[in-house]
């Protein structure tokens, strides 16, 4: 039960943080090089899970996601069942649940770039596709990575938005966090100890790992001159 | 890639920048420029404030101009906006609607900070701004300027492991080999000693008898502007105040910036107190003291605002009050301050303003000046100049 977990757990980690990484690399781009005057709405809309609880997200997402709403509806029309209490729906909810932790990173590093640089590219003739895989992107992996390892361990740690849109289903939405949760409810603290000092084993790992990179001396590969 | 196929229509004749610009920010500046930059190098001098950047970064188009006109052509900038301007590579219009992105304008630009970047190689960042190129031409480009700026050997360096010199080098090499219509250089010498300046200024020189570019060079720095000689433009807030060789607009040191230039050290702002027409002087208070000195008899009328320069080499000093001099002005005063510069002591006299003097180490031992001596300084009347 506790490797099934663990696996379903490691399978949606590896799915959201790649889908964040999707998104979160031209959300950042955008959040950091627009000059559109509203964006500081989107920086918030991005930045709420950060302070929501997990409930409130869940819920949200939930309803969106059931036969109620017109997406719901749509992917019911599609594939025959509906997106609550499914792997998919639990991606979902956790794409949305993690992005500030991948899209934040990302955005801080865009922005620590020497504009100056990004100017010598354009003067260069680079177009701004170039300029943000040649200049852009190699600077600021630093912050890329952070955010893809950020995303990962928040997902492997969810629970909240778990337990309110994918429910407890084992091999299909029982991830780590819920199972520790029903161990303790079913008073079977064994399981329930190894299984949190699993996780929290595995999240220290990841962090310290990431950690460590950064304060590597050959991390950044190159003079900060 | 490169200027000449860049053009957009056949470039006649050298290629001649023409600029005429207006752009106001907020706070009251205002830059409004007009002016021809011929192939070869044109200085754009002023203190820092004035301008030069702006004009660079409006070229780049890195910034966009209220209004005006830049093109790269045989044209003048008076003809520019009207249709017969168009025969050139024209960057920017504000009448036409013709504003070219900053990556298509072919223009070379060194900034100040360089922007090497600094994950690449000194020949990766050559090889940059060269994609179009296939690999072979761009691989014997990126040689042959290598070679001619003498960077060959540091080839698979970083930036951050290469010296400042050669940074401007690697930085230089980098933009002209992608054979730009026009290079801007933005102080691109200010933290190299004289002698590795004069060397790169040369390979550039030698760089353009082949091109044939105009290259406008900023500076603040006033021995760079000798050093260089060539033809100048001064700006002041925002204003083309003077333009010419060097020497020849030095012959106006009304202007703040060229006074700087022509080495001014002491430059008071004051007002005059009374005109001597028959004795062909006028005295004039320095602003929040009680100083007056007699200065040269220009226009300027009794009460008005005007700006007196004086050479810290034209002050004498004197250990006790002096007699029988033609000098007119003595003042009492005490020494602040003694420092010695290679072959020059630099001392700064409190008479109620502070001047500053420039002194031999012999004249400092004979008089046994020291910090908080009483003195008096002696300015001739004609080493005052009247700047405006």
């Amino acid at each position: 039960m506790m490797v099934q977990a663990l696996a379903l757990t490691l399978r949606l980690a590896v799915v959201v943080s790649l889908i964040l990484l999707a998104i979160s690399l031209p959300l950042a781009y955008w959040l950091t090089f627009s000059r559109w005057k509203g964006k500081f709405l989107a920086e918030a809309v991005v930045s709420l899970p950060i302070v929501l609880p997990p409930t409130v997200l869940g819920f949200y997402v939930l309803v969106a996601l059931g036969p109620a709403s017109p997406v719901g509806r749509w992917y019911e029309s599609l594939t025959g069942h509906g997106l609550a209490f499914t792997f998919t729906g639990l991606v979902i909810g956790s794409v949305i649940y993690s992005l500030p932790f991948s899209v934040q990173p990302m955005a801080a590093a865009f922005a620590s770039v020497d504009r100056k640089l990004l100017e010598a590219s354009a003067i260069l003739g680079a177009s701004r596709w170039r300029t943000f895989w040649r200049i852009v992107l190699p600077l600021s992996f630093p912050g890329v990575l952070t955010g893809l390892v950020l995303s990962f361990a928040h997902t492997l740690g969810e629970f909240g938005v778990v337990l309110m849109i994918g429910g407890n289903i084992p091999g299909a939405t029982q991830t780590v966090s819920i199972l520790i949760y029903d161990q303790v409810q079913a008073l079977n603290y064994r399981v329930a100890n190894e299984t949190a000092g699993l996780l929290l084993v595995l999240c220290l790992l990841l962090l310290s790992g990431l950690y460590g990179l950064r304060r590597h001396k050959g991390w950044a590969l190159w003079d900060a001159r | 890639m490169g200027c000449a196929v860049s053009a957009a229509g056949a470039v006649t004749g050298a290629a001649v920048l023409g600029v005429r610009i207006r752009k106001s920010y907020g706070g009251g500046f205002e830059l409004e420029v007009e002016f021809e930059a011929a192939a070869g190098i044109t200085i754009l001098f002023g203190a820092s404030g004035a301008g030069k950047t702006t004009i660079l970064d409006c070229v780049a188009g890195l910034q966009t101009p209220d209004e005006g006109a830049i093109s790269i052509g045989g044209k003048s900038p008076a003809y520019l906006g009207s249709a017969s301007g168009r025969m050139g590579h024209l960057l920017f219009d504000s009448a036409a609607k013709v504003n070219v992105p900053v990556r298509l304008r072919h223009v070379g630009y060194l900034f100040q900070t360089l922007a090497l970047f600094p994950h690449m190689s000194v020949v990766q960042n050559i090889e940059y701004g060269l994609a179009a190129l296939d690999a072979g031409e761009r691989k014997s480009r990126v040689a042959e300027i290598m070679d001619s700026f003498h960077i060959s050997a540091m080839a698979s360096r970083r930036p951050g492991e290469i010296s400042g010199g050669e940074r401007q080098r690697v930085a230089l090499a980098r933009t002209l080999v992608t054979r730009p219509c026009v290079l801007l250089l933005d102080e691109p010498l200010t933290a190299l000693d004289a002698a590795t300046k004069a060397k790169i200024v040369a390979d550039l020189r030698a760089w353009n008898e082949r091109f044939k570019i105009p290259i406008l060079y900023v500076t603040h720095d006033r021995e760079e502007v000798f050093a260089l000689g060539e033809q100048m433009l001064v700006l002041e807030n925002g204003r083309v105040v003077a333009r010419g060789l060097p020497q020849d607009a030095l012959h106006r040191p009304e202007l703040e910036s060229v006074a700087q230039l022509a080495g001014f050290e002491n430059v008071f702002d004051g007002s005059v107190v009374e005109r001597h027409v028959e004795q062909g002087t006028m005295a004039c208070r320095i602003a929040g003291s009680q100083v007056e000195l007699e200065v040269p008899l220009t226009r300027v009328a009794a009460g008005q605002a005007m700006r007196v320069g004086i050479r810290a080499g034209d002050i004498m000093v004197a250990t006790m009050p002096p007699q029988g001099l033609s000098a007119r002005n003595v003042i009492a005063g005490t020494i602040t301050k003694l420092e010695q510069r290679d072959a020059v002591v630099i001392a700064q006299v409190e008479c109620g303003a502070v001047f500053e003097v420039h002194l031999t180490p012999g004249a400092v031992r004979s008089l046994e000046l020291a910090a908080g001596a009483k003195v008096w300084i002696v300015i001739k009347t004609y080493s005052c100049r009247v700047l405006r």
